[in-house]
């Protein structure tokens, strides 16, 4: 009766999966407003149910009542959480809110599955996280001075950085960790965003190759004190989303190719230097030659994802627990087993979803910092997010990054609330000023200033509004 | 509030960088959700049949595991269910299927490993098994039909009798694997209790290897094969000029001596008698003079120390060979002994691709899926694995096994109502300081429509003309000639 009773909720899961991906997607085509927000309302909905169907399974299984406290807490979480949000921000995105609701009830699912006591802590760190990010669009919206404060964030992202080469524990063969009474802390997920807005206001400043040199030579050096610190995938991160977003700053593709010769040499070196990535190089081309060791995590993996097939085991009928660092690194691997290849194909399509959010917020932001954040903060994720799935489903060599809000880790939940947050605050900025601007909007054509690409030197020429002032002041 | 809005100048230009890093990253997410959905559709029933994968055990709690049977319905496993709810597997034939099913009492081995995770999966109807569900009754695992056909298995194992060794027969136009013996070789339904023997120290019978895909074995004459192709490569002009004159012992640069099988002096040999007779002294000679490169490259190309297209355990071939070996050495390995050692398998797939103009199919042992009710689940398609040889390569050896059934070693077909192309070998081997001879035969043959190639070696079994050939002749009449 029980397993009846599984085996339709697997089905029903699917299928929740599967509405919540269309809604997310119809969400991007829907043209009025009001058909928006219908989709985000269903959205809602159905992750409150499949929550629900998933933590009845597990009661059933396990047949303990602490797994219905837990689902108390974290059904109060889910209702209080978004509903707050919406309330101090009106203008905030639905969407974006509702996927990080999503990928975290995905997360507690199989967390507690797991291991009750990760997912108990995981629980504190998102609740603890969403309290902490809870400002974090007001400052974005407030605080004038965010785009002029790059040696800030140089400072900090180094000093962060350097900080985990010289005294940082090593795990896995890479050094990413602080430790200090007890509480660890991996800091590359806090640098991402110091990174990011770096970069962005370096290059919004200024587009002279001079500009561009320094930059790009601050930026290699905290890739080279994550390579130093052998925290091979978080470096790849970093660099790709650099080259990002000097593409899209100067629009010339003639440094996407230099980022790739740059790549392919760093790649070859590091295959040389190192040996963790020849192992994981090796165990990426033939899992099964070294299945004992080397390829031990990788063909666990996708035994998982194999034996579940695209329904799934169901919740508590796979085996997951037998992949090394199924919590962390291989969580999607989990979901595959038990909820399904197609609930798996449904989260990489909301992650790309949550991407396509932030592309949206770059190109409607006027100003070329806030461009920049936004498309540098979404390649980042979308980055993170690529080498996760394509790791664990060696579509790529595995690198040992977290799928944001989904796996457990502390600094992966508090950095991914971070930056969820600042693309929020963006959407804020960018939806206030809209209202603002009202009918206003459409007296400027696009066309008419194509070609006029000195916008920041323009700026008092263009817009006599003594608020334009205020943004400088800060810089 | 416009504080935040420049001008609208030069939004397009980074709007149309920002469109193209959205391309390609939506483009890369497509890459992604489509290999996964290859891995799941069509690698993964692959990888998880592993015995590595704790996973498949679990399946066996709700899941009754299904029959294997043979290409012509015989039942060659299933399990009984008693009353108490305890499973047996049952193999019919005893011993007979042992090297094709393998076991499942210790650990997994043989087609019961490979299929593993089809036989613990069912797909009889959705309705069917919810209602099993509710009265906690296992479902009825999916069967799994083989390509091996139960009569010419039984026909190769009455041929080889009681001889340690080992017969592999397959259509070599689809890679069918038509029988597969090993002997002396276990009974699955009692493994469990036969096991201490079995593994005892002092026991060399070996009963758990499957000689004819695990057997390393030295190829005898078989190989010269690989010696004639080297040679006609070394001199695709001048190699029908070759003569040899045979007096039964040949001596090499170095003061070597050969010998023909039974000391026999062939005469003056022509290439292709020299190859019809399996004249050692023609042979060994020949290999003296080609370059140790050339036949490394050739054993390369014909998948020597490479891995083969089988999806059971096999024992990959061993090819070695350098410039610096000795003449003794190098007309040794000319001659399939020496260093060399290949499986029944291997030599099998060589004949294989040669009856098959050169391309050669992957042998395959699983057919099809069906369900407890018959329902088609699952066809396993025929695969081409690609050219080992060149036609014209593939003609030529074929013209040259031709011969030595009409003129050579290979007398044991001549009479057959079919066209045999077959070599013949003996192989030299040591056992406990005492010097003894494999019988080994490779053949093929097309008849009525119905093609199939053979691998034989009888251990110790002396002559491979009048010991292991008459095995191989059993066998293709038991096929051709239905």
């Amino acid at each position: 009766m029980l397993n009846l009773y599984i085996e339709i909720s697997k089905y029903l899961i699917l299928i929740l999966m599967a509405l919540y991906t269309f809604c997310n997607f119809r969400y991007f085509t829907a043209a009025e407003a009001e058909d928006k927000e219908e989709y985000c309302m269903w959205q809602q909905k159905i992750l409150l149910l499949l929550h629900f169907i998933a933590f009845s399974v597990l009661f059933f299984k396990t047949e303990e009542v602490k797994i219905l406290y837990f689902y108390g807490m974290q059904l109060l979480f889910f209702l209080l959480y978004p509903f707050v949000l919406r309330h101090i921000y009106p203008n905030i995105s639905s969407l974006l809110l509702n996927n990080v609701c999503l990928f975290l009830v995905l997360g507690f699912i199989m967390l507690t599955r797991l291991s009750q006591a990760y997912a108990m802590r995981q629980f504190v760190i998102v609740a603890a996280g969403a309290l902490l990010t809870l400002p974090v669009p007001w400052i974005m919206d407030r605080v004038w001075g965010i785009p002029g404060w790059r040696w800030l964030y140089m400072g900090a992202g180094l000093l962060l950085l350097l900080a985990v080469f010289l005294v940082g524990t090593t795990s896995y063969g890479a050094k990413m960790t602080l430790s200090f009474g007890g509480i660890s802390l991996q800091p590359a997920e806090f640098v991402k965003l110091t990174f990011v807005f770096f970069a962005a206001s370096m290059l919004s400043e200024s587009l002279e190759f001079k500009n561009i040199c320094l930059t790009s030579a601050l930026c290699a050096l905290h890739v080279v004190i994550l390579i130093a610190s052998r925290d091979l995938g978080t470096a790849l991160i970093f660099f790709v989303t650099y080259i990002v977003i000097l593409y899209i700053a100067t629009g010339r593709t003639v440094y996407v190719t230099l980022g790739a010769c740059a790549f392919a040499a760093a790649g070859a070196l590091a295959y040389r230097l190192f040996s963790h990535v020849r192992t994981r190089v090796a165990a990426w081309r033939d899992p099964w030659a070294d299945i004992t060791s080397g390829g031990y995590q990788i063909a666990n993996s996708l035994f998982a994802i194999g034996t579940g097939g695209f329904a799934g085991t169901g919740l508590m009928q796979g085996m997951p627990d037998r992949i090394p660092i199924v919590e962390k690194d291989f969580i999607f691997a989990a979901i595959s087993e038990e909820l399904g290849a197609v609930t798996a194909i449904c989260l990489i399509l909301i992650c790309l979803g949550c991407f396509l959010q932030m592309i949206l917020t770059a190109l409607y932001m006027d100003v070329l910092f806030y461009k920049l954040l936004a498309a540098g903060l979404g390649t980042l994720y979308l980055m993170q997010v690529f080498l996760t799935i394509g790791g664990v489903t060696k579509f790529i060599p595995s690198t040992g990054v977290t799928l944001p809000f989904v796996s457990y880790g502390g600094s992966s939940v508090l950095g991914s609330f971070l930056l969820f947050m600042v693309i929020q605050g963006m959407h804020v900025i960018m939806l206030n000023d809209a209202d603002a601007d009202g009918e206003t909007e459409d007296e400027y054509p696009d066309d008419a200033y194509e070609d006029d690409y000195e916008d920041y030197d323009d700026y008092d020429d263009d817009d006599t509004d003594p608020d334009a002032y205020r943004k400088y002041d800060g810089v | 509030m416009k504080h935040r809005k420049s001008s609208r100048s030069g939004k397009n230009k980074f709007n149309r960088s920002i469109l193209r890093i959205c391309y390609a990253a939506v483009g890369l997410f497509f890459a992604l959700i489509i290999y996964l959905v290859w891995f799941v559709q069509f690698e993964a029933p692959n990888v998880i049949g592993s015995s590595y994968n704790p996973r498949v055990n679990l399946m066996s709690d709700r899941v009754v595991r299904g029959e294997i049977r043979s290409a012509d319905g015989e039942v060659l496993a299933k399990t009984q269910v008693g009353e108490d709810g305890t499973e047996t597997r049952v193999y019919p034939f005893g011993s007979l299927f042992a090297p094709v099913t393998g076991y499942v009492q210790k650990g997994r081995t043989g087609v019961e490993s490979l299929a593993n995770f089809y036989l613990l999966s069912s797909h009889i109807n959705a309705l069917q098994q919810a209602g099993n569900e509710l009265v906690g009754v296992k479902n009825p695992g999916d069967d799994l039909v083989l390509t091996v056909d139960s009569a010419l298995q039984k026909t190769a194992s009455d041929a080889l009798g009681d001889r340690r060794g080992a017969v592999i027969a397959m259509d070599y136009e689809t890679g069918r694997i038509l029988c597969m013996v090993s002997k002396p070789t276990f009974d699955p339904n009692t493994i469990a209790d036969d096991w201490e023997s079995i593994t005892a120290e002092d026991n060399d019978k070996g009963q758990l290897l499957n000689r004819a895909a695990q057997g390393a074995y030295p190829p005898g004459s078989t190989f010269k094969l690989v010696t004639l192709l080297a040679y006609v490569r070394a001199h695709p002009d001048a190699y029908e000029e070759f003569s040899f004159d045979c007096t039964g012992v040949y001596t090499d640069s170095e003061g070597n001596e050969i010998r023909c099988y039974g000391n026999t002096a062939h005469g003056h040999q022509s290439l292709k008698q020299a190859f019809a007779n399996s004249c050692n002294g023609a042979f060994a000679k020949l290999g003296e003079t080609l370059p140790a490169a050339d036949m490394n490259a050739l054993a390369k190309e014909l998948l020597f120390n490479e891995s083969l297209p089988y999806r059971l355990p096999y024992v990959k071939s061993s090819f070695r060979l350098s410039e610096e070996d000795t003449a003794f050495m190098k007309g040794q390995t000319a001659i399939g002994q020496g260093r060399t050692t290949m499986s029944p398998l291997h030599n099998l797939l060589i004949a294989s691709a040669v009856a098959n103009g050169g391309r050669l199919m992957e042998p395959m042992l699983l057919d099809r899926i069906v369900t407890a009710g018959g329902q088609e689940i699952r066809t396993f398609r025929e695969k081409e694995w690609g050219g080992l040889l060149k036609a014209e390569d593939a003609a030529l050896l074929a013209e040259y096994m031709r011969a030595v059934v009409t003129d050579g070693t290979g007398s044991a077909f001549r009479d057959a109502a079919y066209e045999t192309h077959a070599k013949t070998g003996s192989a030299e081997y040591e056992d406990g300081g005492e010097r003894k001879t494999h019988a080994l035969c490779i053949s093929y043959a097309e008849y009525g429509g119905r093609r199939i190639a053979v691998s034989v070696i009888v251990e110790d079994g002396k002559s491979g003309g009048s010991t292991a050939a008459p095995v191989a002749r059993a066998v293709m009449d038991g096929w051709l000639l239905r």
